[in-house]
Parts: C-alpha cells; structure tokens; sequence
C-alpha cells in the first residue's frame, strides 16, 4: 500500500515546489498582511482619512476654517454647515479638515522624534552595554514612571510659548505644534529604547555579527547596517502604534488646554471646552472631532496589529 | 525573598532621587509663581524681591533643588537683600517630610494634597473593582466560545473601546445618561462634581455621582484587560490537567471557575499592577471633565500657577505609588506561582 502511494504523492509536491513562485520577505509580509482582514479594513480607512484631510482643503481654504462669525455660534448641523458651528460660529466640517492635517503632522513627527530617539538609545545599550547601558536604562525607568500625560503637562508648560510660529507647506503653525511634537516624542521613546535594546541584546550574539565582525566591518556599520536591519519588523510595528499614541496624546494635552493654540485648529483642542455646552444637548462640537479621532486611532491600531503578524509570524499574539 | 524585596527598594532609591531632579528643574520654567500671589493688588517690587529671595526663587537650581530636598533651616539666607544671609531657614525639606507651602493658597503642601488624595483614590479604587469583575466576565465568556460571534463582538469591542481617547468616551456617556435621559424624561446621572450642594454629602449621592466617572475610565481599560484575561482562559483551558479534571467527570463550571481561572489569573494580577499609572492619567482628563474634586484636577490647577511645592509633591507621590506598585506585584506574583523565584 505504502508503495502504491509514493508515485502518487511525489508528483504533486514536487509540482507545487514548482508553482510557488519565489517571493521576497516583502511580498511575503504582504501576503500576511491581506489575510488579515480588520488591518486591511484599517489600512483603507486610514487612506480615505488622509484623503479627507488633504483633498478636503481644495473645497474650503484655511481662512475659511478660522473665520469666526457669532451671529451664527452654535449652530446646529445643516446644509450650509454640515457639522454645525462651533462656541465663535467657525465651520467645524472645515476644521475637522484643517485640524485633522495638523493632527496627523504631529501623529507623524511626533513618531518620527520618537522612533530616532528610541532607536539611538535602545541601539546603544542593547550593543555597548556596560556603564551606557547602566545610566540610560534608569533614565528610561525614570520616564517611564511618572505617567506619560502628567510628564506631558509639565512639559507642555517648560516649553510653552517659547518657540514662534512658523511658516511650511503654504500654511502658518503656531510655535506650540513643535512643542507638542517635541514633548510627545521625548517622553514616548522608552518604549521603543526597550524594544530596540532586547532585540540587539539577542542578535549581536549571532554568528553572523562575529563573521562581520572578523570581516573588519566597523562597529558603526555593524550596528546600523546588520543589526538595525534585523530588528526592523518590531520597530515598523511600534512606529505605527506610536503614530496613534501620539495623536490621541496631543488631542489629551489639546483637550485639558495646554496644547496646539487656536485659531490653528487640531482635533484634540476643538474638543476644548465642549463639555461646557454639553448640557444645553450641543453634541456636534464634540462629536465630529472626536469620531475622527477614535476612526484613526482605530483604523491604525488595526494596520498595526496586521503589520506584527506579517512582519512577525511568530509573534501572533494568542 | 526579603532580600529581593531589599534590593529592590534600594534601587528605588537613585530612580527616586533622579526623577525628582529632572521634574524639579523642568518647573522652573513654568511661569512666575510669583505672578499670582498677591491676588487683585499688585505686588510691589520691594515686596516681590523679598518673596523671592524669601521662597529662594533667587538661588541657581541646584540649590534650589537641595533646599526642596534637605532643607535650608541649616544655613542662613539673605532676606533684606543686603549680601549678608542673616534670618536662618525654616524649611525642612521633602527628606524630613516637608514639601513646602503651597504657593497658591499658604497651605502645606500635603496638607492640600492629602485633602484630595481620598477623593481620587475612591474613584480608582471603585473604577479598578468594575475593570477587574467586568473584564473577567468578558474575557471568560469570550474564551469558552472561542471564535464563536459572542467572541467576535467581544473582540472587535474591545479594539475599539482600546481605541477611544477617554474624553470622548466621557462625552459620549454624558451626552446619553445625563443630557439625553433628563430630555426623554428618565431618572438621569449627574455630571458634575461628587454631591448635589442641595442635597449635602452623604454615600448614596457620592456613590450616585460616581456612575459616570468609573465607567468612563472602565470601559477604556476593559479593552485590553479583557483581551489578556481571554488569552489566559484559552491558554489554561488546554493544559493537561483540564483535560485530566474533564475526564474525571468534575462538573464544567467548577472546571471553569476553579481549575481554570484559579491559573489563568495569576498573569491578570500583573496587568492589574501595572495599570496604577494609565489609571493615574486617566484621571486627569476624567476628574477635569466631570469636576471631581481629586489629585489630577488639583495637579491641571497647581501647573497652570506655576505652584511648584503642591506640583512636585503629587509628581513625586505618584513616583513612590508606582514603584511601590511594581514591587508588589512581582512579590506578589512571586508568592501566589511557586515556579518562580527570584534571586
């Protein structure tokens, strides 16, 4: 019996050796990636988002976003105004607009701010240990203990008003985005340093680290040219989960006032004060806002969880 | 083991010391304390120059910092400005249990803390008792049905209640117990505050008051709490020693509640530990929004007036509360799996 069915067998897996065509790591991830149905879903939300927020700005200009009128405050949501009015009679379907590329500039930096910093740090104590590893590491504990939102707010303030506004892409900032995107990406790295530094710590004993090593590669290119490139997957997924972080962050710090000032809108600091008009049945002033930050939030944690188990097959979490 | 938990204290001790340092410093940027003493009137500039070298606003840091630490009744500072440090110091610093005055009402600084710190630890306290019994239950039911709808729904849920910044969940729930219920003409939540002023303190009005503020923070940390209780249901539900109690013929819901979760709780003790500092944060934004009387809403007042003793005092509170926490929950952790040991 055995014997009669090995013919039958080889054929077939040697004909599906031959169809499975060679992919790279990358299109293998992608594949991954597709099955995972709810990260496929978020990866589209957040594309018709970002398409929200940067084609919206052809239909209204940024002035018509910050022009207040109050002889039409709190109006509620019609057909001239979608959204309804906010508390000074600003079209809030026009800054949802506005606010959301400011939102997701920070989401964006902020996670840039941390990833660099994150990466530097968890790179050198994974790599040098010693006395480095020693002092950084407790700094890392120190920022981690104090929670993040209490940290956030002194620093808000530490740095509050001090940097002028300024001028890119056509549009004007006021000097306290920077400062959010500084403080958010300062106090979000040891996460990242952590992740970073385990995965050195178990790669550097690899053989192929010695071989490079014995091969006269410096120790700048054996860090960031075969270290680094090993450990990219988990970075990629804390940098998209930290985009999240970061702007419900700064809708957070925006929320409790100490945040982007107006009249540049965000979506965190159109939430300010909308709890003072909650009673009079005024839902739109934070319902418009505050679905579009949930959606994002969503949508990225989900792109997320998808990329951990492309990039990651063995870390599926249970 | 009491040598671990010695060790650990001991290395509490710098971590303690250095976090203290950089916040101490990060506050002297804050604004002018100063600025809002004198009320309506304004300061005159003799009297400001004597407040400052008074509270020591006028020393560099690092000495500030060592007479928040130490404090300066061991030495003389200089109150008439002349050069000649005359009136010795009266602060006894954070070591010898002196967080300074409150710069805002004159008050001890603890003293204002402490005032507070009940109120916060309330909510917390109750808002934990509903997260642990409520992400039980979701994560236990969605185990036993794995991949079933009800699991699904659970799942996905959860996702997006891990996703909800706490604000809108707070407006959300006000915008529907309270606004929306008052208007269809049901008995409705309050929103503000911990008791009607009409009515007068008593356990029924605070408790009463209390519904909205724990469920707020409830349901953004149900999310993940029930996620990791269903990952450890699943996890102790295929050991072997289930299997030997299901073929002995032990009814399913002893199975469940006795072999199961007795295991699987052990990993939920450490996320519970370590939630101390999102609970923390989370109350910030919840105590401003619903007007609690607590410690965030003090901290969002005391940093807006730049009021560094009532700042640093809660700052460092919550350093201690956190380490002491994480100490806890690994001794504890330790004590309740005796697969561990810590050397």
């Amino acid at each position: 019996m055995t014997v009669e069915n090995i013919p039958e067998l080889t054929p077939v897996s040697l004909q599906d050796e031959i169809e499975t065509p060679v992919l790279s790591l990358t299109q293998l991830a992608w594949r991954r990636f597709r099955r995972h149905r709810m990260a496929v879903a978020g990866a589209v939300a957040l594309v018709l988002l970002v398409l929200y927020c940067t084609a919206g700005s052809l239909f209204f200009t940024e002035d018509y976003a910050n022009f207040n009128d109050l002889s039409i405050k709190l109006q509620a949501p019609s057909q001239e105004h979608p959204f309804g009015t906010d508390t000074i009679g600003r079209d809030i379907l026009a800054r949802t607009i506005y606010g959301g590329q400011i939102s997701l500039l920070i989401g964006l930096t902020a996670m840039l701010v941390e990833i660099i910093v994150g990466v530097l740090i968890g790179a050198f104590t994974g790599y040098f240990g010693g006395w480095l590893d020693a002092v950084l590491m407790r700094m890392t504990e120190a920022v981690l203990i104090v929670p993040q939102i209490f940290l956030l707010l002194v620093m808000a303030k530490f740095f509050g008003g001090s940097i002028p506004d300024i001028h890119l892409f056509g549009r004007d900032f006021s000097g306290s985005v920077i400062v959010i995107i500084l403080i958010i990406g300062l106090t979000a790295w040891p996460y990242t340093a952590r992740i970073v530094r385990s995965q050195f710590l178990s790669i550097k004993e690899n053989e192929f680290i010695l071989a490079a090593r014995a091969n006269g590669a410096s120790t700048w290119s054996i860090i960031f040219g075969h270290i680094l490139p090993n450990s990219i997957a988990p970075i990629v997924v804390a940098a998209t989960l930290g985009i999240a972080n970061a702007i419900t962050l700064e809708a957070y710090i925006s929320f409790l006032g100490l945040g982007v000032r107006p009249p540049t809108a965000t979506w965190g600091n159109m939430l300010e004060g909308a709890y003072n008009y909650i009673d009079q049945g005024i839902y739109w002033l934070w319902l418009f806002p505050g679905l579009l930050i949930l959606l994002i939030v969503l949508a990225i944690n989900f792109v997320g969880d998808g990329l951990r188990d492309a990039l990651d097959p063995r870390s599926r979490a249970a | 083991m009491t040598r671990y938990i010695v060790r650990r204290l001991l290395q509490a001790v710098p971590l303690l010391f250095f976090i203290s340092l950089l916040l101490f410093v990060m506050m002297q940027n804050m604004g002018d304390p100063l600025a809002t003493m004198g009320g309506r009137t304004m300061t005159r500039s003799q009297d400001r120059a004597r407040l400052t070298r008074q509270l020591g606003l006028d020393k560099p840091v690092i000495v500030q910092y060592f007479f928040w630490l130490i404090g300066n009744d061991w030495t003389k500072i200089d109150l008439d400005g002349d050069g000649i440090a005359e009136s010795p110091g009266i602060r006894k610093g954070v070591l010898r249990g002196d967080f300074g005055y409150s710069l805002v009402n004159r008050k001890p600084a603890m003293e204002v803390i402490l005032e507070r710190l009940p109120n916060t630890l309330l909510l917390m306290v109750s808002a934990e008792v509903v997260v642990i019994l409520g992400s039980l239950l979701l994560g236990i039911y969605a185990a036993l049905r794995q991949y079933s709808l009800a699991d699904n729904v659970v799942t996905t849920l959860s996702f997006i209640g891990y996703s909800m910044p706490i604000f809108f969940v707070a407006l959300g729930l006000m915008y529907i117990f309270a606004v929306n219920f008052k208007a269809w003409g049901l008995p409705y939540l309050p929103t503000v505050g911990m008791f009607d002023p009409r009515v007068g303190k008593s356990v029924w009005q605070v408790a009463w008051h209390m519904i909205l503020p724990i469920f707020t923070i409830a349901i953004t940390s149900f999310a993940a709490n029930s996620r990791y209780v269903r990952s450890t249901m699943l996890e102790a539900m295929g050991q072997d020693y289930i299997r030997t109690a299901r073929s002995k013929g032990i009814p399913r819901r002893s199975i469940v509640f006795i072999h199961a979760l007795k295991n699987a709780s052990l990993p939920i003790i450490t996320v519970v530990g370590l939630d101390l500092p999102f609970l923390l944060g989370g109350a910030v934004v919840t105590e401003r929004i619903f007007a609690w009387p607590g410690m965030g809403r003090l901290f969002l007042d005391h940093v807006s007036r730049a009021d560094t003793p009532v700042v640093m005092g809660i700052l460092m509170l919550i350093a201690v509360a956190v380490i002491f926490f994480q100490i806890i929950t690994d001794v504890l952790y330790a004590w309740l799996d005796p697969r561990i040991r810590y050397h």
